[in-house]
């Protein structure tokens, strides 16, 4: 028998609560039993009633379950409000049931006895539907209900035998004990794996932790995983069992204000990576959270806006009035509001809420506006746990979350509350500049890794257009914003149109001058053509002089009759030299 | 212990029947603590309820679903099933005393002895 047990000492018994089998490294030692124990109300019965339920549904493993406190009205209640039916489930004998009453005051002992009887019971459950897990809520109650504790505990270390033998995975549960860990120290029986549940209320806020103490045989998670008990039953989230392991999107996705994408290197935030947009009071952080969701909208992605400061209402009317309609989103169902008051519950059921929504919704952009809110509910260490966790998880998932952050004043501006600077992978800043007795709005980013960001400030304008963002004035008067901003502007434009106009005379100037060049050019071109004129006559005049003169002489030479052969022929050479 | 499969009566009745008590052991299997259990409550019964009671035993080897029904943890568990109410007691019955407290029996009826 020892062999057996040995050789499936390795082998788990998956619970298929979320988170244990991570933590406990695939669930419960299979075939042996698990001591849970911790104070009343802390949800012992909770998580041997998961177990069960997962095992007998997800598992197909038969469970019974044998409460000796709760009625078997009382379970079939406690059943319902994980939202399973228990008669059904009897009926389809995935789950047995056993109240095992017991009452000291109505029995009377009277000699040597053994329980026998429970153990027939037992095998008689275990037998009708195949069971391979079963539950003992709480055997304790044997103690207070029989008084020999010898007969008793022989019998208990009977029972785990037993039980074991069977290959039966079992879960006891225990209440805590003053210095022991049970009441009655059933941890001396059940040493293979043993449980703690933790129930703390600080600051009026009860926080669940569950601790394993002992786990024979198999490593294990030590540390303490706050817990909390949902509808759906009970959900643990391991700091530890999130790595940074995550693979990374070189993909961009667009802030929704074109500037601001310039000013990241120009295509905007990485996919997947965690932004920070922090600042004092009314500096536009959830404006920019907006703009980033509408623009998130457009492209057809899912939005998931978890609230921590307005209701859903108040955000979009604020909103229509910088010109972002998120209405239409909403009634898409591509845009989800999560509107709650931080203080409403716990971080940690925060965290669970917020896990529960993003595997119901499955967004790919997350807003939590603002985070400052979450160090309400707890102490910086918890909120930066919390966050941690969050941002480990939607890295994994791949989905952009952008959380706003409210700086207060007098505080440092590149700091946060909450000490996740370490986590954030984009921090935009947005602050106050006063100058000339106005307050504007001016924006940096103060980190932005893996790309060459801009190191400018810009000034932020909230209009109904939306947002704008523009270049400071830098010059001799150093940073200018707003009205100085655009009096600065106004007396730039003023001299340059002083220039202009100085431009423009010398131009007029010069021009004049080229006409009035122009002009004597033509003039003297004109005398020119004139003289030329008078030249061309004047050759003209001569060579019909010169014509005419030998007309005249030949007709002089006829008329005075001479020679005509000498002298017309020397007369002509002659006229012509 | 041979009549365990039924429940039997034991003694022949002679006392008036508005008085009958019926008692009702669980055993499983014949144990030494059941054999002397039926041996110690037979004695009681021929003391102190001369003619007047009924012992059935019930094997819940043979009839494991009557634990559940009736509430069996202990063996062997002895049930005044009559004159009411209910009582339950667990152990082999050697402390006499505590028997007869446990079944009310009244000292009247020990006087009469």
């Amino acid at each position: 028998m020892v062999k057996y047990a040995r050789a499936i000492a390795l082998e788990k018994c998956p619970t298929g609560i979320a988170g244990f089998d991570e933590i406990s490294n695939g669930g419960l030692p299979k075939g042996r039993p698990t001591l849970i124990c911790g104070t009343a109300g802390c949800g012992k019965t909770m998580l041997a009633m998961e177990f069960l339920l997962r095992g007998a549904i997800q598992y197909k493993e038969p469970g019974v379950f044998v409460s000796f406190e709760e009625t078997p009205k009382d379970l079939a209640q406690n059943f319902a409000s994980l939202g399973y039916d228990l008669n059904d489930l009897v009926a389809r004998k995935l789950i047995a049931m056993d109240h095992v009453y017991i009452e000291r005051s109505e029995i009377e002992e009277t000699g040597e006895y053994d329980l026998e009887g429970l153990f027939i019971r037992l095998a008689h459950a275990i037998d009708s539907i195949k069971a391979k897990r079963i539950v003992l809520d709480t055997i304790e109650s044997l103690f207070s209900g029989l008084s020999n504790e010898g007969i008793l505990r022989a019998e208990l270390r009977r029972l785990f035998h037993w039980l074991k033998d069977r290959g039966i995975t079992a879960v006891i549960t225990g209440e805590s004990g003053e210095k022991t860990l049970t009441r009655y120290g059933l941890e001396e029986y059940v040493a293979d794996c043993v449980i703690l549940l933790d129930f703390r209320v600080r600051e009026q806020i009860s926080t669940r932790r569950l601790r394993i103490i002992k786990y024979r045989g198999s490593s294990h998670g030590a540390d303490e995983y706050p817990f909390l008990i949902e509808k759906t039953g009970i959900s643990i989230l391991p700091v530890t069992s999130l790595g940074l392991e995550h693979t990374v999107s070189n993909e961009r996705v667009s802030s929704g204000i074109p500037r601001l994408d310039s000013m990241l290197a120009g295509k905007g935030f990485y996919r997947g990576s965690t932004i920070l947009i922090s600042g004092t009071a009314g500096t536009g952080k959830t404006s920019f959270a907006n703009k980033f969701v509408e623009s998130a909208c457009k492209r057809g992605e899912r939005c998931l806006y978890l609230a921590f400061e307005e209701s859903a209402d108040q955000i979009i009317r604020n909103m229509k009035s910088i010109g972002i309609d998120l209405a239409p989103w909403v009634k898409r169902g591509r845009l989800k509001f999560h509107a709650s008051r931080p203080s409403l519950y716990g971080l940690e059921m925060h965290l669970v809420t917020i896990h529960n929504l993003i595997a119901d919704f499955k967004p790919r952009i997350i807003i939590v506006d603002p985070v400052s809110n979450l160090t309400a509910v707890g102490s910086s260490v918890e909120v930066k746990s919390v966050l941690t966790r969050l941002f480990d998880y939607l890295k994994g998932e791949h989905v952009t979350t952008l959380l706003t952050d409210l700086v207060h004043f007098g505080g440092s501006l590149e700091r946060t509350n909450e000490e996740i600077s370490s986590l954030i992978d984009t921090w935009v800043l947005l602050r106050d500049i006063e100058i000339n007795g106005e307050r504007n709005r001016g924006l940096y980013i103060l980190k932005s890794r893996g790309m060459a960001h801009s190191n400018q400030i810009r000034e932020v304008l909230l209009s109904d257009h939306g947002i704008e963002l523009v270049d400071v004035y830098l010059g001799a008067g150093g940073v200018l914003t707003g009205s100085a901003r655009a009096s600065q502007d106004a007396k730039e434009k003023e001299e340059e149109r002083q220039y202009q106009h100085e431009a423009e005379r010398i131009m007029r100037e010069h021009e004049h001058k080229r006409k009035a060049l122009e002009a004597r050019i033509e003039a003297l071109r004109a005398e020119f053509d004139v003289e030329s004129d008078e030249l061309r006559f004047m050759a003209a005049g001569q060579k019909r002089r010169r014509s005419g003169m030998v007309a005249d002489r030949v007709e002089m030479a006829r008329l005075r009759k001479a020679d005509r052969a000498t002298h017309s022929q020397k007369g002509k050479k002659k006229g012509v030299r | 212990m041979k009549e365990a499969p039924t429940p039997k009566r034991k003694p022949a009745k002679s006392a008036p029947v508005a008085e009958v008590w019926i008692l009702r052991l669980y055993v499983a299997g014949q144990t030494p603590k059941s054999i002397a259990a039926f041996a110690n409550l037979k004695n009681i019964c021929d003391e102190h309820l001369v003619g007047k009671y009924r012992i059935e035993i019930v094997d819940l080897l043979k009839n494991p679903t009557l634990a559940k029904g009736d509430q069996i943890l202990a063996i062997p568990t002895l049930v005044r099933q009559l004159p009411p109410p209910v009582k339950k007691l667990i152990g082999d019955l050697a402390n006499t005393q505590r028997v007869l407290v446990g079944l009310d029996i009244k000292p009247a009826a020990k006087a009469i002895k």
